[in-house]
Parts: structure tokens; C-alpha cells; sequence
């Protein structure tokens, strides 16, 4: 089984690390011909403006929008989210690739200075709190009813699935704690055997 | 319990800039340019380092009005630069919500001897550094990021190859050392002991690391990235060439596929003309040699 995290922008690094550090083989995903290498994408934190951009420009967006609708595992980490939404709403003119069946707004919890750390409780990883590192994150504001919530900050959604799509809208890759990639790992090795 | 302005929101934020390009403004229309061409940030100020250095004078913080203009305009991260030093700078642009701050030696230095003591604001800062001491020392007062001072306003890369390669090299000789070398090192590189082992450790720089200074076309991007930076800033580089709206994204697409020189090609050709570049002996001021 081999990861990839998509590598148009932002931190890229950090999720390889992540997937280092729980034994799982991984690669940057900058081209149609190295996705298809990977049973599994990890779309990291960054700019999402400047991804999108990429994405059509290196033909990444069309291919990456029609496997992940086959049922091609992918996890979107803050940008990566926004990039997966169905729709954005406080940047409507804003591109995406539609995939998941949410609403969001951008930055919806502030500008850099109220960036924060909560501790969370995401019942499919264990009972242990989990400390999520939220940085101009953006904010779901609603939900379609095939999208399952598996954390909350405040009442509002911040980490769910669909499917094999997954989201959170904090960045578990900068924290110190591997479970919620261990969590994507094994989604991605039980779509390999079925 | 929630935590804000903390160490790992200030320096994960940097993290998100990797592998991207921060631009220099000077309007909100240049601020949208950027935005579109796929910057990650802008950096707002009144000049571009080209036009500091040519107005000569006391260069400040660009004016609060414009920045809350650009800030308006972009959706993406906005930062801007105070003097060496200026406490009151750096407090009012935080109030303000910039997201980043970058205490410059491209703006004149408020304070001859000291920076700003950064652990004490909830934004978080980027300094320059010619050498992987001085990189350090910032880091030791709280910067969450770094570039390369290179030399602003020249449109000449020597300058940030050079800092590169200084830093790259020290990290590389503090991988080889034995453990008990490296308090003497850190006393030769005027650097906190706590961070050289930190370096030793990680093999790397413990924060985010940019090339900045002097980069003026795509393949000075790429080369940058191929020395090991983590992202680029462009200055004067984008809005002093031809044509600024393909500069600026053949830039972005340089730095993706900066080991990719097919692709290079196609990115570099029919961009207009790069900006004017200068030696850097004919310079009567560097600016890298302000910060302490």
C-alpha cells in the first residue's frame, strides 16, 4: 500500500513525516502519472487559491475529481477540505472539486491572531483527546445527509466522512499525534482488499 | 481550554506557506494581481525594495489605510514589515489583524542594537538572516519563520545564493559533528547552544525557512528551491518586470516544478521581460547588513 499527498503547495512534508513515522510508504503527488501509483491521496494545509490553480494547470483537477467519485480514498487537511466542498460560500467565485457534500466558508473562524488549539474528542480513534491545531480554518456551515460527523468544536462539524472522502478542518499532521493518519491508512489498505 | 498566539499556531502557520510564493504590493490591484496569478501571500508596504532604495530617506511601515485596503481585497494571508526593532510598529499592525509580520531590514532599522522581542505577540514574525547564526538568534526571540536576506531591489540572485548556501552548509557540518563539538560552534556562530542541538537533531532549521532578495525571474525561483529553501518571496521581481500577471504565475509554477526542467521551459517562455538588474558593488547601501 503507498500514500500520496498531493503536492502543488503548502505543507507537503509534514503529512510524508506523518506517514514515515506510522511505516506506511508514501510519495508527492505533483503529476497524473505518479497518482496513479498511489491507492490513496492526502490533500495537506496550505493555500487553497493557489492549489486549485495548480491543480488545472497540471490536469490533476478533472483526474482527481472523476477517481474520487470511483471511491478513491482522499483526506483533505484545512485547504484540502475547502478543495473537496461542494461549495464555498463565502468565496463563491472560488473553484473546488465538489466531491463532498458540504458547505464552507473560508477562514470562517478569523484571521491569523485567532488561530487556535482545542482539545477534541473524535470517537472513532479512541477515547484519549485529541489536539487540534485549527490555523485560518475554515468552517463547515452545512452538511448533506450522506456526510457523517466524527468531531465537533463548539457544535460545528470539524472532522467528517463520506464515503471514502474524509475531511478535518484542523491539521492533525502538525500535531505530534499519528491517530487520525493511522485512521486514514487503514481506510485506504480495507479499499484495497474489497 | 483553548490556546491562541501559542508557538505551534504561529509556526504551523508558516508551515502552510511552503512549497509557495509571498509577493510584494503596493496596491489593492497588485494585491488581486498576485492573488490570481496563485501567490500564497501578499506582503503589503508603501515602495517596493527597487524604489526604497532609489527614494533613499527613512523608509517605515507602509500606511495603515492601504494595508486594511489590501487586506480587504484578498482573500489570502496579508502580511507587512516594520522597522528593525519598532515595538509600536509591530503592535499596531497586530491589532490591525495582519497575519504575519516581517521585521525588515529592507524598511531603516528603528533600533541599532535590539529586535523586537517576538514571544511577546500573538502574530507571528518573519526575519532575515545571511547565516545560519543569525537565523537562530531570531529564532531565540520568538521568529516563526526565516528567509535569506539576499539583497532587495537589485534583481540580482547572488546575494540570496549565497545566504542559502551559508546556512545549508553550517546545517550541514552540525549533522557531522560530534555532540560535544557543538557548544564551540554555537559559540563561534554567536547562536543558543539549545537550538544548534535542535538543528542536529531535525538535520534541518527547526522553522520554515524562504529564499528572499534579488529573485527576479522563474529560474531564479527554481534555483532557490533546488538549494533547499522552503518557498520564495519575490519583491521587487513581479511588479518591475513587463508583464506582472505571467511573471507572477510563471513564478508559482517554478517553484512547483522547480526539479522538472522540461517544465521549466514551457514556464519561461513568453513572460515579457524580467526586471533591471544591478551589481552589487555598484550598490552605495546593502540592506542585508542591517540586524544585529
Amino acid at each position: 500500500m503507498r500514500i500520496g499527498v498531493l503536492g502543488m503547495q503548502g505543507d507537503i512534508e509534514e503529512h510524508l513525516a506523518m506517514l514515515n513515522e506510522i511505516g506506511v510508504e508514501n510519495v508527492r503527488v505533483k503529476s497524473i502519472k505518479v497518482l496513479d501509483t498511489v491507492d490513496g491521496l492526502i490533500i495537506p494545509g496550505g493555500e487553497s487559491t493557489t492549489m486549485v490553480k495548480l491543480l488545472k494547470i497540471t490536469g490533476l483537477f478533472n483526474e482527481l475529481k472523476k477517481r474520487i467519485r470511483n471511491g478513491f480514498p482522499v483526506y483533505g487537511t484545512c485547504a484540502g477540505m475547502i478543495l473537496l466542498s461542494k461549495k464555498i460560500v463565502s468565496h463563491p467565485e472560488q473553484d473546488s472539486l465538489k466531491v463532498l457534500d458540504v458547505s464552507v466558508n473560508r477562514n470562517g473562524y478569523g484571521r491569523q491572531v485567532e488561530s487556535f488549539v482545542a482539545n477534541i474528542s473524535i470517537a472513532s480513534i479512541g477515547g484519549i483527546p485529541f489536539k487540534a491545531i485549527f490555523i485560518r480554518a475554515p468552517q463547515i456551515v452545512r452538511i448533506g445527509k450522506d456526510v457523517e460527523i466524527l468531531a465537533t468544536y463548539n457544535g460545528d462539524p470539524v472532522m467528517i466522512k463520506s464515503g471514502r472522502i474524509f475531511a478535518s478542518s484542523f491539521h492533525p499532521e502538525i500535531s505530534k499525534d499519528t491517530r487520525v493518519h493511522e485512521m486514514f491508512a487503514q481506510v485506504v489498505k480495507n479499499a484495497l482488499s474489497c | 481550554m483553548i490556546e491562541r498566539g501559542t508557538w505551534v499556531v504561529k509556526e504551523g502557520f508558516a508551515d502552510m506557506f511552503k512549497n509557495g510564493v509571498i509577493m510584494d504590493v503596493t496596491t489593492p490591484e497588485q494585491a488581486k494581481i498576485a492573488e490570481d496569478a496563485g501567490a500564497v501571500a501578499v506582503m503589503a508596504l508603501e515602495r517596493v525594495p527597487a524604489d526604497i532604495r532609489k527614494a533613499g530617506g527613512v523608509a517605515r511601515m507602509a500606511d495603515v489605510g492601504l494595508i486594511r485596503k489590501i487586506m480587504k481585497t484578498v482573500s489570502i494571508p496579508v502580511m507587512a514589515k516594520v522597522r528593525i526593532g519598532h515595538i509600536s510598529e509591530a503592535r499596531i499592525l497586530e491589532s490591525l489583524g495582519v497575519d504575519f509580520i516581517d521585521e525588515s531590514e529592507v524598511l531603516t532599522p528603528a533600533d541599532d542594537k535590539f529586535h523586537i522581542n517576538k514571544y511577546d505577540f500573538k502574530v507571528p514574525f518573519v526575519c532575515g538572516a545571511r547565516d545560519l547564526g543569525e537565523a537562530l538568534r531570531r529564532i531565540s526571540e520568538g521568529a516563526s519563520m526565516v528567509r535569506t536576506k539576499g539583497e532587495a531591489g537589485t534583481g540580482n540572485i547572488v546575494e540570496a545564493v549565497k545566504h542559502m548556501r551559508t546556512v545549508m552548509d553550517s546545517i550541514r557540518k552540525i549533522k557531522s559533528m560530534a555532540v560535544e563539538e557543538l557548544s564551540a560552534y554555537a559559540k563561534e556562530l554567536r547562536a543558543p547552544f539549545e537550538l544548534i542541538r535542535l538543528v542536529k537533531e531535525r538535520g534541518r532549521l527547526p522553522i520554515v525557512n524562504f529564499a528572499a532578495g534579488g529573485v527576479a525571474t522563474p529560474a531564479d525561483a527554481a534555483l532557490m528551491m533546488t538549494l533547499g529553501a522552503d518557498g520564495v518571496f519575490v519583491g521587487s521581481g513581479i511588479f518591475k518586470s513587463s508583464n506582472p500577471p505571467k511573471m507572477a504565475n510563471a513564478v508559482v509554477q517554478s517553484v512547483l516544478h522547480y526539479d522538472d526542467p522540461a517544465e521549466l521551459v514551457r514556464i519561461s517562455e513568453g513572460i515579457g521581460q524580467a526586471m533591471e538588474g544591478q551589481e552589487i558593488e555598484t550598490l552605495s547601501e546593502k540592506l542585508q547588513e542591517r540586524g544585529w
